[in-house]
């Protein structure tokens, strides 16, 4: 084993040096309709007089991109709490005009259609033709003053969380006029949190407060917030005020934040090396059972990994409009699609190679290429674009300083759960206990009666398939194309034989093991570095330990 | 039996095919297409490819050149960086080409350069890169670091008010030179030191979590930050992918790139990109005569679905160039060619007039553009008129004193203006 981890380290070091010769390489992805460039509109109005709603919203589709905003700054004075909706789809790139009447509409695409509402009123238009529309363009300046448009007039939303965000998106751009605003939502506000957002606002608006006492009151209200504006006006007051008590103050408030900040630093570290390993476990697990449980050095795992990623895309071709649940269905087509290459590649090449692991590795390692070659030909060599479900975008906050990434979240979850369902599987049906037998001792178990010929297709197809599975949540995390594979095979191999090769238990410890010190490495080493860290250290570890963190004892091992 | 009739047939018909092709040989004027065909680099310098026949074909239907056709010759370098030496030396001992476009990568170019020169050759280099470099032997139509990544952070650091940057990069030669001459350039703009941070990631890098952290923190103090990135290829999508899960918009931290154009959005999801930035000469999106019959003739060549980028105006820009400078020069001898060529002027795609300077560097127009949900851009910023490309850094300590000039009297790539000689002919 430890000779062939040798050739397993070579081929590292191999790939590593190939990389280090790589160019830039232009993002890749297949060619998608690009809409031709659209003539912008001549007329250019210099100066906004006081209009009605309806004339502004006119001017808005003939106006250029950078004199738009006071056109808006108009209808946001003129039109109030009545253009929500129309900031928002603003905001959101779904507002249009339609091109013979330039009334200004919103445009919902569903099913594929294209759905229009006009911004005043809500009134249904039903369904509408792209070429009879245009977009009404926006840049970072106007989304800027949208945001904060929308968070001026969203101030007595109903619901609580939207006044929240409406208060911390005007912790930025605290006026005379957004104060007065807040003061007077203060007065009505019944949500605890909302409360303290505006008082937050109204302490970082008294900062510049001329009497000290004042300040010293602030200093107060800011040490007990984790957001980043407070943060930065206590490092303001603390190095700059005029008074001594108030600066003392805000030093040991700050003192206090940063302190409390590290730890939720150490939280997200510690949760983006659970993640890191999560993926790793993910990729190793199915390669533990074929590797592991069977002895089967195959290179071609990675490529499994990678049909069931395109899996994944071929699912989203079929049903383009349910994103949604698409990966549902790419789950278990991922395990049958892999499962099913995995056996016949066990059943056509690797069972004539028994007990001759230097062939069995040449030959996957032929059959890796063929597979890549193959996907190549029928979809490709450009990158395959994936897309990720709504549900599976956006984080979990949990307080200003600490939020947690979603797709992340549900993948570390997914790796445990394959996990334990892996685990029962071997453990308490009858298809692990024959492929316990077979591996421990494939000629008692043969005359005991047991097709250690099915066994073996069974087991190599199970591995597979959970690498297909592995496949589906890798096309959620990263690129998929010919060479998906290629990424994932050296960390599956590292992760087992650090593991202890046979014991799925070690193949979880390893790979949160590794995927740890991986993420607590990067920011002292960078990410260059702190991968060729883990990768001397595992080197090392197998020089002293050649089986691994959990050796199989018995006679089973040798 | 029958299949070895069949393979004869095709040994014979392919034997006759190169005869046609040597007899050819005689009467046209010779194009090399030096593009990697396969491999990593094939998804970007195919389309490369594409151009130049596109543009050889156009040319032949006006005429060709001093009465000759033109004739394409491809090779396939592979991706292979040393391959490109080899098949350079092809190009120009066996099939005697009179031109050569090619290369993406600056390794590639580095590679072919030695052979260029030996064999007193001419190339047409179309990809931006990071300078430091001028060859008799080469033109160099893409942008130096002084027309892409110093306009883009004069633009941040004036119109958006940038103060803090994040200099994020793959890590190679590209990323890493132009980061340093950018470091150099802050700097001497009153940065200090902790107001930069650089970070350098592998090829392909996938968990971005940790960096885009980092990010968020550093940029959450207070001032405004922006990302400048030279990460090359496919690690940009999850990097803005993590960049849209961990809620940084485009409002709060901008990401300029100098190497995502519209050939690299085709086909992503743009939802997560919108409202970023990019750095480059010339956009699908700009409204212009040129720009459309272009866009035009290029999807009738190839497909509707296709798109434009910069790469593709640097070649169409050589092209014209080179063919001016023959018909100019009356000859396509390697020498005269390149003497006719400084001074040459076409006009761009974008508007105005490209002119290729004394240093084979182009004068060209900077543009920065906001990506749209359509993967296209939206250009929010373009400088007054053209800028210069210069060869030599001006904010890096070796190559403050070097010019390029290949106009007699001086004729040399890298002449000290203090020492007042010639580096490369010492």
């Amino acid at each position: 084993m430890r000779r062939l981890f040798a050739i397993l380290c070579c081929y590292v070091a191999a790939s590593m040096v190939s990389v280090q010769a790589q160019e830039p390489v232009a993002l890749t992805g297949d060619i998608q309709a690009a809409a031709m460039p659209e003539t912008t509109p001549e007329k250019a109005p210099e100066t906004v007089t006081s209009d009605s709603v309806e004339t502004l919203l006119t001017k808005l589709t003939a106006v250029k991109l950078s004199k738009a905003l006071p056109v808006l700054e108009k209808l946001e004075t003129q039109g109030g709490a009545a253009l929500l909706p129309m900031f928002k789809s603003m905001l959101a790139g779904d507002l249009y005009y339609i091109k013979s009447s330039k009334a200004v509409i919103a445009v919902v695409k569903a099913d594929g259609k294209l759905t229009g509402r006009t911004v005043l009123g809500n009134q249904d238009l039903g369904v509408i033709e792209k070429k009879q529309i245009k977009k009404i363009r926006v840049n970072n300046k106007l989304r800027v003053f949208l945001r904060q448009a929308i968070a001026r007039l969203q101030i007595g939303a109903p619901d609580a969380e939207l006044r929240l965000l409406a208060v911390k998106t005007l912790l930025n751009s605290l006026n005379s006029d957004t104060v007065e605003i807040l003061n007077s939502a203060r007065a009505s506000e019944s949500d605890e949190d909302v409360r303290n957002m505006i008082d937050l606002a109204l302490a970082l608006h008294q900062s510049a407060s001329p009497s000290s006492e004042t300040r010293y009151a602030v200093v107060a209200v800011l040490a007990d917030s984790l957001e980043k504006e407070a943060r930065n006006k206590l490092a303001e007051i603390a190095e700059q005020d005029s008074d001594k008590k108030v600066r003392l103050a805000a030093a040991k408030a700050l003192k206090k934040i940063n302190e409390r900040i590290e730890f939720y630093d150490f939280i997200d570290q510690l949760f983006f090396g659970l993640s890191l390993g999560s993926v790793l476990l993910l990729a190793a697990i199915g390669l533990a059972i074929t590797f592991g449980v069977m002895g089967v050095i195959n290179m071609a795992h990675g490529e499994m990994i990678m049909l069931g990623a395109y899996t994944t895309y071929v699912v989203q071709l079929m049903m383009p409009n349910a994103i949604e649940y698409s990966l549902w269905v790419a789950i278990p087509l991922a395990f049958v699609v892999s499962g099913l290459v995995g056996v016949m590649i066990e059943r056509g090449v690797i069972r004539h190679l028994h007990g001759r692991p230097l062939e069995t590795l040449l030959a996957t390692f032929g059959i890796s290429l063929i597979l890549q070659q193959l996907v190549r030909s029928v979809f490709s060599p450009l990158n395959r674009q994936v897309a990720s479900p709504e549900w599976l975008s956006g984080s979990l906050e949990i307080n200003p300083v600490l939020s947690l990434t979603l797709n992340r979240l549900y993948i570390l979850a997914f790796a445990l759960l394959v996990f334990g369902l892996l685990l029962i599987i071997l453990r308490k049906t009858s298809l692990g206990l024959n492929v316990r037998a077979v591996s421990q001792n494939r000629d008692m178990a043969k005359a005991m009666g047991i097709k250690t010929g099915w066994v073996d297709a069974m087991t190599f197809g199970l591995g597979s398939g959970i690498a297909g599975i592995a496949g589906v949540a890798l096309s959620q995390l990263t690129n998929v194309g010919p060479n998906l594979g290629q990424a994932y095979i050296i960390d599956s191999f590292m992760v087992v034989v650090f593991g202890g090769v046979g014991n799925l238990w070690g193949t979880l410890v390893a790979a949160f093991s590794l995927g740890i010190a991986n993420k607590f490495l990067e920011p002292v080493t960078g990410a260059v570095l702190a991968s060729i860290f883990v990768l001397v250290f595992i080197i090392l570890f197998i020089q002293k330990r050649p089986k691994g963190l959990f050796p199989q004892k018995g006679r089973a091992a040798e | 039996m029958k299949l070895k009739s069949i393979a004869a047939g095709v040994a014979l018909s392919l034997g006759a095919s190169v005869i046609s092709i040597s007899a050819m040989a005689a009467e046209t004027i010779k194009v090399g297409v030096l593009h990697s065909l396969s491999g990593t680099m094939a998804i970007s310098e195919t389309t490369l490819k594409d151009t130049v026949l596109m543009m050889v074909e156009e040319q032949n239907k006006k005429g060709g050149l001093l009465g000759k056709q033109l004739e394409a010759v491809v090779v396939d370098p592979a991706s292979n960086w040393p391959l490109f030496a080899e098949k350079t030396r092809e190009l120009l001992t066996k099939e005697e080409v009179d031109v050569i476009f090619g290369c993406w990568t600056s390794v590639s170019r580095k590679s072919a350069l030695p052979v260029l020169e030996e064999l007193n050759g001419l190339m047409f280099y179309p990809v931006q890169y990071e300078g430091e470099e001028s060859s008799k032997n080469v033109f160099y139509t893409g942008a130096a670091p002084n027309q892409q990544a110093i306009p883009a952070v004069d633009y941040l650091a004036n119109d958006l008010e940038v103060e803090r940057w994040v200099l994020a990069g793959t890590d190679y030669v590209y990323p890493r030179t132009t980061n340093k001459i950018l470091e150099a350039y802050l700097k001497s703009k009153g940065v200090a030191a902790e107001d930069i941070m650089i970070n350098y990631t592998p090829f392909g890098h996938s968990d971005w979590q940790s960096i885009v952290s980092d990010i968020k923190k550093f940029g959450g103090e207070g001032k405004k930050t922006a990302v400048v990135s030279t990460i090359n290829g496919d690690a940009n999508v999850p990097f803005y992918k993590e960049l849209g899960n961990q809620g940084i918009s485009s409002e709060d931290i901008p990401v300029v790139a100098f190497s995502v154009g519209e050939e690299e959005l085709s086909g992503l999801d743009t939802k997560p990109l919108v409202g970023h930035l990019a750095a480059w000469n010339y956009f699908q999106s700009v409204e212009n005569d040129a720009n459309t019959a272009f866009i035009k003739k290029w999807k009738a060549y190839t497909s509707e679905e296709r798109v434009t980028n910069d790469p593709m105006e640097a070649t169409y820009i050589g092209f014209n160039m080179w063919a001016n400078a023959v018909t100019k020069a009356g000859t396509t001898d390697v020498d005269a060619v390149e003497q006719a060529m400084i001074g040459q002027e076409t006009p761009n795609l974008t508007g105005g007039v490209a002119v290729m300077n004394k240093n084979h560097h182009l004068s060209k127009p900077v543009l920065i553009g906001e990506i749209q949900d359509n993967g296209q851009f939206e250009v929010v910023w373009e400088t007054e008129g053209v800028v210069a490309g210069d060869a030599w850094s001006d904010f890096l300590p070796g190559s403050k004193n070097l010019v390029s000039d290949w106009t007699a009297p001086t004729k040399c790539g890298n002449y000290n203006t203090e020492s007042k000689e010639c580096i490369a002919a010492k």
